[in-house]
């Protein structure tokens, strides 16, 4: 096996936490190496560049790997979960096909034992990561407006994208509630930006924007951390974390791009590879001192997966909306976000207002459920709903259990025999409830805007791409895989930065409060050089 | 992760999916649109199966199933209630003969330009979207503060 020099930091994974990390670290003047098994992505590939850019959508650009099937994609066996699960693998992560939705956590979020009795509460707090949450958005270039009663402060260094027809739609309708909404931060820029280009209206930010206006970390982190130093290895697939007669990581085995096995050397290792790829991999790491996998003596390896049911429901308007003739997501609403004790579940959720979608996407999905039928009738059900959807997600909290979880597929193998992932997942009452709750709510909305021919979709369809807390933070080594930054506590010298390590799922897209943690994280890393390993 | 080999359809498969694309989407003097078995069309359906492949051939063995023989020569009502049986079942062969046909008749020119779309990719030109009416959020902004602080 080929080994290679040392490095005093192993990255493992280039998306939005490993990225944010790798920057951050550079100013140590550390030797830093990330690997990562995809590729670099060419904006003049992306779908919307081509006639056939829906249709891509479902082949090379799907969001499941399972179909998507790239060489360096790894098979997620979800046959066992109501939902179904969605990533990317290649430099950027999930922020390349991500819709760039850019709301944080809240304060509650943190302390939902503390605050509502039910799960844990996190070891930190939203103030100590809110300098974090600061630099991460003018890092990524946030859009959006400021003052918005339903969230704390924040500072979006770009003005919100439009309204536009679709959202001026649901303003009309959430006045007439007398409910609070308002426009989304997103991580679209719609001004010139750290040499972004401004937001063109190409509305396919999912799976790729090809204008370059989108925060993925391949464009915004990365050229950054690789000018100040960090080495990014493309196509580079780790196999697992090997460990010294000492229990200390001490590098990692990983196949080069021509597929050949390679030793990795490293002083410290931070593994980003996401709420599944971290578990897998750790669990991969199995050893005679770590005979569960690596990281795992209290078995919570894996455990509380948290995927963030996200119903959707749609209705059609008279008259015409945006359709995808802008960014995806448009405006929030906070107004069920925090527990009520009138209601029958703890917690809640955000409304998430979509703009529309495209001429073929609409065809599919209203044909699917016979809202559009085959045959002479198609013509005029058709005409009569595109461009003119409405739809609103509910964004559900997500508690941690501990039967929701990632093991191994020693079946379903990547390109390189090495055993995929399997899902585990069920949806608990509480979060049952909710969805209920949320999906009378958006009912009421659409009705309010006028909409017709309302369909609600539960699960199955929606795959929002989040995979949390099987690594989850805590003071307990008995309850928790890492300690409150981010080491690990049987292994002092493996980090685990990426979404796996959140204790609730919270009701929100996560990857700003993921970047911010993994920031955070990197602080802490930068503070205690001195005594990292003690 | 690779594709698994599937041989392409047969004649006699893509006569079949010729009859369904006609079924699922007609042509219309009332819109000035061609059906989904537009040679045009069509052409591109077959080019076009990709990872369907698998799916839309199980589709049509369900086809050929319920008619007893080939589907493109069943009469009109014993095809209509195979289809009809098709889409009960639901599920992925379903799922992907749908794709298969409307992701390629929702792309062709004259099928946009009878529906107001210029045929263009959306890159680089992209759209106008307009601002839209701000004025609604002046209610919103004037609501106290929502969300809850939590112990520190
Ligand atoms: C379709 C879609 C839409 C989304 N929309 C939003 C949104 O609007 N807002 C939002 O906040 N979030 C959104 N997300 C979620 C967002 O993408 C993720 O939260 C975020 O990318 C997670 O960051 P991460 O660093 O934990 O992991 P990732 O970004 O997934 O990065 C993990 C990286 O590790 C690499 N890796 C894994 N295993 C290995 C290995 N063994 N060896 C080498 N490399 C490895 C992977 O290839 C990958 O590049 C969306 C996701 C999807 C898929
Ligand atoms: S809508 Fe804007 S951000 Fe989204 S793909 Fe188009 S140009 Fe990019």
């Amino acid at each position: 096996m080929k080994r290679n020099d040392i490095v005093d930091v192993l990255i493992i994974g280039s998306g939005a936490a490993g990225a944010a990390v790798a920057w951050s670290l550079t100013e140590t003047k550390m030797r830093i190496l990330c690997l990562e098994q995809g590729d670099w992505m060419k904006n003049s590939e992306f779908p919307s560049t081509g006639r056939d850019w829906e249709a891509r959508r479902f082949a090379d650009f799907d969001i499941s790997p399972n179909r998507r099937r790239r060489d360096t994609d790894y098979p997620i066996n979800d046959d066992a979960s109501v939902m179904k699960i969605a990533n990317f693998n290649g430099v950027g992560g999930g922020t390349v096909f991500y819709t760039a939705h850019w709301p944080r956590l809240h304060p509650s979020d943190f302390k939902v034992k503390s605050l509502d009795g039910v799960a844990d509460d996190w070891p930190i707090d939203y103030w100590t990561l809110e300098k974090f949450f600061e630099e991460n958005d003018r890092m990524m270039g946030v859009s959006g407006l400021e003052g918005d009663p339903g969230v704390p402060p924040r500072h979006p260094p770009m003005p919100p994208i439009p309204l536009g027809k679709t959202g001026t739609a649901y303003g009309k309708a959430m006045n007439k509630l007398g409910w609070h909404w308002w426009p989304s931060d997103v991580t679209v820029a719609t001004t010139e930006y750290e040499g972004r280009a401004a937001c063109v209206n190409i509305g396919h930010c999912t799976p790729g924007c090809a204008h370059g206006a989108k925060a993925s970390t391949d464009i915004t982190y990365w050229p950054l951390a690789i000018r100040a130093g960090v080495e990014l290895r493309p196509r580079c697939r780790v196999r697992e974390i090997t460990t010294n007669e000492h229990g200390m990581a001490s590098g990692a085995i990983y196949y080069d791009p021509d597929g050949k096995e390679c030793f990795q050397p490293a002083e410290m290792v931070i593994v980003a590879c996401n709420g599944v790829g971290t578990p897998r991999l750790l669990l991969n790491s199995k050893s005679g001192k770590f005979p569960n996998g690596l990281a795992n003596s209290s078995d919570q390896v894996g455990r509380n997966l948290m995927l963030h049911p996200w119903p959707q429901v749609r209705g059609y308007v008279e008259e015409f909306v945006d359709g995808d003739r802008g960014p995806m997501t448009s405006i929030w609403s906070k107004q069920f976000y925090e527990t009520d004790p009138n209601r029958d579940f703890a917690r809640g959720y955000t409304l998430q207002f979509a703009r529309g979608t495209g001429p073929v996407n609409e065809a599919l999905q209203s044909v699917s459920v016979d809202q559009v039928p085959w045959g002479q009738g198609h013509h005029a059900a058709y005409r009569e709903r595109l461009y003119h959807r409405l739809q609103v997600g509910i964004a559900c909290d997500d508690l941690p259990e501990a039967h929701n979880r990632v093991t191994l597929d020693p079946e379903r193998k990547d390109s390189h025999g090495i055993p995929g992932a399997k899902i585990d997942y069920t949806i608990g009452e509480n979060t049952r409830r909710m969805m209920e709750h949320g999906i009378a709510r958006a009912t009421d909305i659409l009705q309010a805007a006028g909409a017709k021919h309302l369909y609600t979709s539960r699960t199955i369809l929606n795959s929002p791409g989040h995979m949390l807390g099987t690594a989850r933070m805590g003071t307990d080594p008995d309850r928790s895989v890492v300690n409150p930054w981010g080491r690990c506590h049987d292994v002092k010298n493996l980090f685990i930065v990426d979404g796996s390590v959140w204790v609730t799922g919270g009701g929100v897209n996560p990857t700003s409060t993921i970047q911010a943690v993994a920031l955070y994280i990197a602080d802490q890393i930068k503070q205690r050089l001195a005594t990292l390993f003690d | 992760m690779r594709n698994d080999p599937e041989p392409p359809l047969s004649p006699a498969e893509e006569r079949d999916l010729r009859r369904v694309a006609a079924m699922m989407v007609p042509a219309s003097t009332e819109y000035d649109v061609p059906g989904a078995d537009d040679p045009t069309i069509f052409a591109d359906i077959v080019k076009s199966l990709g990872r369907d492949l698998g799916d839309v051939r199980r589709a049509l063995g369900a086809l050929r199933e319920s008619v007893g023989g080939a589907f493109a020569d069943a009469d009109a009502s014993r095809a209509e209630v195979a289809a009809a049986a098709l889409r009960d079942a639901g599920g992925a062969p379903r799922a992907a003969i749908e794709r298969a046909i409307l992701q390629c008749y929702y792309r062709d020119d004259r099928v946009l330009r009878s529906l107001n779309i210029e045929p263009r990719p959306p890159f680089p030109k992209g759209h106008v979207l307009e601002q839209g009416d701000w004025s609604l959020l002046d209610v919103v902004k004037k609501r106290p503060k929502m969300w809850r602080d939590a112990p520190r």
